[in-house]
């Protein structure tokens, strides 16, 4: 028993550790990248007023932010339940 | 009423309530004083966590930061919120599954040894008071200039009011408390914003207005002119490793602060946790999306009302005034010709302070004193709520975690909770003497703190998480040297304003800063955590079985 338990927890471990990653990597890419490491070439095109590394600089990165932990909550509740339901399953 | 007189009567009002809700939620017990007896509601956590977090530095000197420093203040905005994504992915759900009271007991606990949690109660402790005496000085700014006392009688009201009702309501009356004085703080700074925003351009939205009007680039034009850096463009300040290195540091330091990280072990799931972080980022982003706009238009207007204007007119300005007077703003007419130069060179005849844009930016729009007497009030607000989050953490980290949990274990509730308040006390008092004698700008020394952070908590943390093999050995190994490196460099850097010395012992690391060089102790920190506990023998099994059960899924609420 506990150790199928211990599968289906290595499962929810496993799927939890891949969105980390892929919402880290656009983490990276928003913030460190458009408004740092590529700011040079991004500020010669234009956005609105402004040019698109100042605007990813000064608020594009943290609306990418609050998206992303937003999207964090709503996968991770998916995932309990997902999880749940698997642990329910296995009883009937 | 003159613009005193109303602030006076503002401050003393938000007082009030914040006083009657320490007293309401006043607490006897030691799980309610450190972490509110697990019982606070998502949303209002995630306003309690952003008023916790958002100090005086993000209120009072943030913007004026952005305005000096254009494009390169982006290590302001994206480093203190993009830190708020590692936190709430990596750490703040399995802190709270762990579920224990402070963050060295955390670090004590999973690493198996009381060595490592008081080195991650003396990095507690140094985090802490780094970043109180950033909140002093803000607190000493408003109280000097609205209430016309001198900035030491300031800093002692200001003392005498977080010590009354951190010492009444532990941390269930502080959560209350923060979250009120969120909602203070959001209104004092969006009022304002949207005022000036429609004056300078006909949209009230000040997010919007800041892509969608000619501002930036105008302010661009007008800075070039007067012979500063140009507004728009990246690495006029800052150069890109330095921009790169500080935001980096600011993130990761945002999620090592322990009095931030306390917060999540007051809501009652891990659900929860992750929700309330959702919040606050949400309440957060509502103050970082409106800085940037707030700092633009700010510099526009004031550049707009005193640059090139006569000296005589510009100090008959009421604002003027007042400012010079606290010695924040200077005007000195070097050439002797009468009209005021504001430029970025060698004639520059305006010394301004940063931490004064929020401040006066409702005066230099000509806006009503009420609005201006809010933002006193706002200041205020975003001081002391920090500085009562930080008093509970360092108090936490001395009675909990050093006394109880290695000199006395044996110690009672009540003997806890003694020693705890005595620690508040004796912490107050140190953060008045810093508030009265700050070593700097607001921003720049609460940026050091994050730095420490970084270099300290933050990897021992996540790495007790992610990487099971982790030890003690390469725990205690990975704290001490990214502490002591980081200490060490900032101490050498700014040697100048620390100890004295007439030129700086290092000017920089190989081109990085102090505010920086947190991220170099972070990197020494996980790379000498990870050889060390690699050749040293792997954690007890009870210990590789704590970190499977912090990783498993939460099964009821």
């Amino acid at each position: 028993m506990s150790q199928t338990l211990t599968e289906k927890q290595k499962w929810y471990w496993k799927k939890n550790i891949k969105l980390i990653i892929i919402l880290l990597i656009v983490w990276f890419l928003v913030g460190l990248g458009a408004g740092v490491l590529f700011a040079e070439p991004l500020s010669k095109i234009q956005f609105l007023n402004v040019s698109l590394s100042f605007w990813f600089a000064h608020q594009g990165a943290i609306l990418a932010f609050i998206i992303l932990i937003l999207t964090y909550a709503i996968r991770m509740d998916k995932l309990d339940k997902q999880y749940k339901e698997m642990l329910e399953e296995e009883k009937s | 009423m003159s613009v005193e007189v109303i602030t006076i009567i503002l401050v003393l009002i938000t007082f009030a309530i914040y006083t009657g809700i320490g007293w309401w939620s006043r607490v006897k017990d030691t799980s309610n004083f450190y972490v509110a007896g697990q019982g606070v509601p998502t949303i209002a956590n995630g306003a309690a966590i952003a008023a916790d977090w958002m100090s005086a530095a993000s209120f009072i000197s943030m913007a004026g930061l952005v305005a000096f420093l254009g494009y390169d203040g982006t290590i302001y905005l994206m480093g203190w919120t993009g830190g708020y994504v590692l936190l709430a992915l990596l750490l703040a759900p399995y802190l709270r599954k762990f579920g224990k009271f402070t963050v060295p007991d955390f670090i004590g606990d999973r690493f198996y040894s009381n060595g490592a949690r008081a080195v991650a109660a003396v990095a507690t402790i140094f985090i802490s008071l780094t970043y109180i005496s950033g909140q002093m000085r803000g607190v000493g700014i408003v109280f000097s200039r609205y209430l016309q006392v001198d900035i030491v009688i300031g800093v002692l009201i200001g003392m005498a009011i977080v010590g009354f009702f951190a010492l009444l309501g532990g941390m269930k009356g502080v959560t209350w408390t923060q979250a009120i004085q969120y909602f203070v703080i959001i209104i004092a700074f969006l009022i304002p914003a949207f005022a000036i925003s429609f004056q300078l351009t006909g949209n009230p939205i000040p997010q919007l207005a800041l892509t969608s009007s000619d501002i930036v680039e105008r302010l661009g034009e007008i800075q070039i002119d007067l012979g500063m850096t140009e507004y728009m463009a990246p690495f006029t300040d800052l150069s890109i490793l330095n921009v790169f290195m500080i935001t980096l540091a600011l993130m990761a330091g945002t999620a090592g602060l322990p009095h931030v990280i306390v917060r999540f072990y007051t809501v009652k799931s891990v659900r929860a946790a992750r929700w309330s972080a959702v919040w606050a980022i949400i309440f957060i982003g509502l103050l970082y999306l409106t800085a940037p706009a707030v700092g633009a238009f700010a510099k526009y207007n004031l550049i707009d009302t005193i640059a090139d204007k006569p000296l005589e007119e510009v100090q008959n300005i009421d604002w003027v005034n007042k400012w010079e007077a606290t010695g924040l703003l200077q005007l000195d007419d070097l050439n002797g010709d009468g009209t005021v130069n504001f430029t970025g060179g060698e004639d520059n005849e305006v010394v301004i302070d940063g931490d004064i844009i929020v401040l006066s930016t409702p005066e230099v729009a000509n806006l009503s004193p009420f609005i201006i007497a809010l933002v006193a009030a706002g200041g205020l607000a975003a001081a002391l709520s920090t500085a009562s989050g930080l008093l509970i953490t360092m108090t936490s980290a001395v009675s909990h975690d050093i006394y109880y949990r290695i000199f006395n274990k044996k110690a009672s509730e009540s003997q806890r909770l003694l020693v705890g308040r005595i620690t508040l006390l004796a912490a107050l008092a140190v953060a008045a003497y810093v508030g009265i004698n700050p070593p700097g700008f607001a921003g720049e020394v609460v940026a050091l703190a994050f730095g420490l952070g970084a270099a300290s908590l933050f990897p021992v943390i996540l790495l007790g998480i992610f990487d099971k093999r982790m030890n003690k050995e390469g725990a205690v190994a990975g704290i001490i040297t990214g502490l002591s490196f980081t200490l060490i460099m900032i101490g050498a850097i700014l040697s100048p304003s620390i100890f004295g010395t007439e030129e700086p012992i290092l000017n920089s690391f190989f081109g990085i800063n102090a505010q920086g060089v947190g991220v170099v102790g972070m990197v020494l920190n996980f790379i000498v955590s990870f050889i060390v506990s690699r050749m040293t023998p792997e954690p007890p099994k009870e210990i590789q079985k704590l970190i499977e059960n912090v990783r498993a899924p939460e099964l009821d609420e």
